[in-house]
């Protein structure tokens, strides 16, 4: 099967496109980047493509976006291999991969119930992140699996 | 001491421990001679959940530094019926106070408030996280009795939402102790105080009996296995009762072990421990004063005695 071939959705004019991320974790990238739809980007979702490096992958295409580092390095904690590609006159003018960010800020929501900051308080949910998963900065509670329930 | 805020025993350095601690003893020694220290200054008092020694004892130690107290009573009675934020709450208080003690049964709770107000804010205990100032308390009392350095301590009880020990255990990283935790297997200390422990390089050492290792222990620390931390009351009958002590137990031990325990206790030191030359419980409760004088002294601004 050629690359054409593989080519499942159309190339975008402008915009950004995410690669290799962790197939079956599309839907999360688009929740913790605060894409639903409803302010009219176009995007484009690839699930569970067949890929050498990952078995499957999940690609995004958002069109008329350039989405900034600090926004895409969130991804690295659901989809470590993922690829950013920003695309001007359908062509890839930039390419990098995601880094680990230090925090996650307003993402994710802390699974202790008895946390201070699932209750009514003006207060953005904080977690450093660690090696192999990611500690709330109010109660500490350190989460190594299934992050990705806990965006919000 | 340079911390505008005492939320956790993490953030204490050896040094401003034996700060706390040195301060301690030089109120101990001649406790009049810190009644003029802060005359005028005020203590707010936010305690979400009951609470006799930390509430008590604090007011006790800023009126013996000449200042007063402005509690904001049982919640019951004030503006957090009404739904007031915590957030709000404590900005509204930092007005009347020149530093606020907040005991509040959310993790974190302290954490957040310290983010909203400029005045010092102590941790008097939040939820099953930490409880800095019990822990300076603590460590006064087994410096009085054993050193704080090659010390064996066991802690044994309720690891898992004692906050106390979780304070105890940071604290303990900045000496030459090795810890035994002692407690079954539903109440091992948690996975994030687990964590720093080891990014401390600390020496410890988990135990679902306390028999193997009693006589080679300098303190043994007891908690209470807290019947309000369980989610159902079977899960607390059925570990509550087997982490019991009492005088035959210590026949064991070492006999100059010295046992303390935070209080309140329900059964696990057994009254025939009271008359031991181990039982330092009261007098441990008693440290509270003084300890939290020098805390109080050298957040609001003490700087030679």
């Amino acid at each position: 099967m050629s690359a054409d071939e593989q080519l499942r959705v159309s190339k975008i004019p402008e915009g950004t496109v995410i690669d290799h991320i962790t197939g079956g974790q599309a839907m999360h990238v688009l929740s913790i980047l605060g894409i639903e739809g409803g302010d009219g980007d176009t995007v484009s979702i690839v699930m569970n493509a067949p890929s050498d490096r990952l078995g499957t992958k999940d690609i995004v295409k958002v069109e008329d976006r350039e989405l900034s580092q600090a926004e895409l390095d969130v991804l690295s904690l659901i989809a470590p291999a993922a690829t950013i590609n920003i695309i001007r006159e359908f062509e890839v003018v930039e390419k990098h991969r995601v880094n680990r960010p230090d925090e996650v800020v307003g993402v994710l929501s802390c699974p202790n119930p008895n946390c201070i900051t699932t209750e009514d308080e003006p207060v953005e949910s904080r977690f450093d992140v660690l090696e192999d998963g990611v500690r709330c900065q109010y109660c500490e509670t350190i989460v190594r699996d299934d992050i990705a329930e806990l965006i919000d | 001491m340079r911390h505008d805020h005492i939320i956790s025993a993490k953030q204490l350095s050896r040094g401003d421990i034996e700060e706390v601690l040195d301060r301690a003893a030089e109120i101990d020694a001649d406790q009049s001679a810190f009644g003029d220290r802060h005359p005028g200054a005020l203590l707010g008092l936010l305690f979400f959940e009951p609470s006799t020694r930390t509430k008590m004892s604090f007011t006790a130690a800023i009126k013996r530094l000449g200042g007063d107290v402005v509690d904001m009573g049982p919640v019951e009675y004030s503006s957090v019926e009404k739904g007031e934020s915590l957030a709000d709450t404590v900005r509204v208080v930092e007005g009347y106070a020149d530093a606020l003690v907040l005991r509040h049964p959310s993790e974190g709770s302290a954490t957040m408030a310290s983010e909203f107000v400029d005045v010092p804010l102590i941790n008097g205990g939040d939820g099953a996280g930490q409880h800095p100032t019990q822990t300076l308390l603590d460590l006064y009392t087994v410096r009085e009795n054993a050193g704080l350095d090659d010390l064996t301590i066991g802690i044994m009880g309720d690891l898992k939402y004692g906050r106390t020990v979780h304070s105890m255990a940071h604290a303990l990283t900045n000496f030459d102790a090795r810890q035994h935790f002692i407690s079954p297997e539903s109440l091992k200390i948690p996975r994030n105080v687990r964590y720093d422990l080891h990014e401390e390089g600390a020496t410890i050492q988990e135990h679902t009996e306390l028999e193997p290792i009693l006589d080679s222990l300098d303190v043994l620390y007891v908690t209470r296995i807290q019947k309000e931390r369980f989610p159902d009351e079977s899960e607390y009958r059925e570990v509550a009762g087997e982490y019991r002590i009492d005088a035959g137990t210590l026949e064991r031990a070492d006999e100059d072990l010295t046992v303390l325990h935070p209080l309140p206790r329900v059964d696990e030191i057994s009254h025939d421990v009271d008359g031991t030359s181990h039982a330092q419980f009261f007098p441990q409760a008693h440290n509270g004063v003084p300890v939290r004088m020098a805390l109080l002294d050298l957040l609001l601004g003490g700087e030679t005695a």
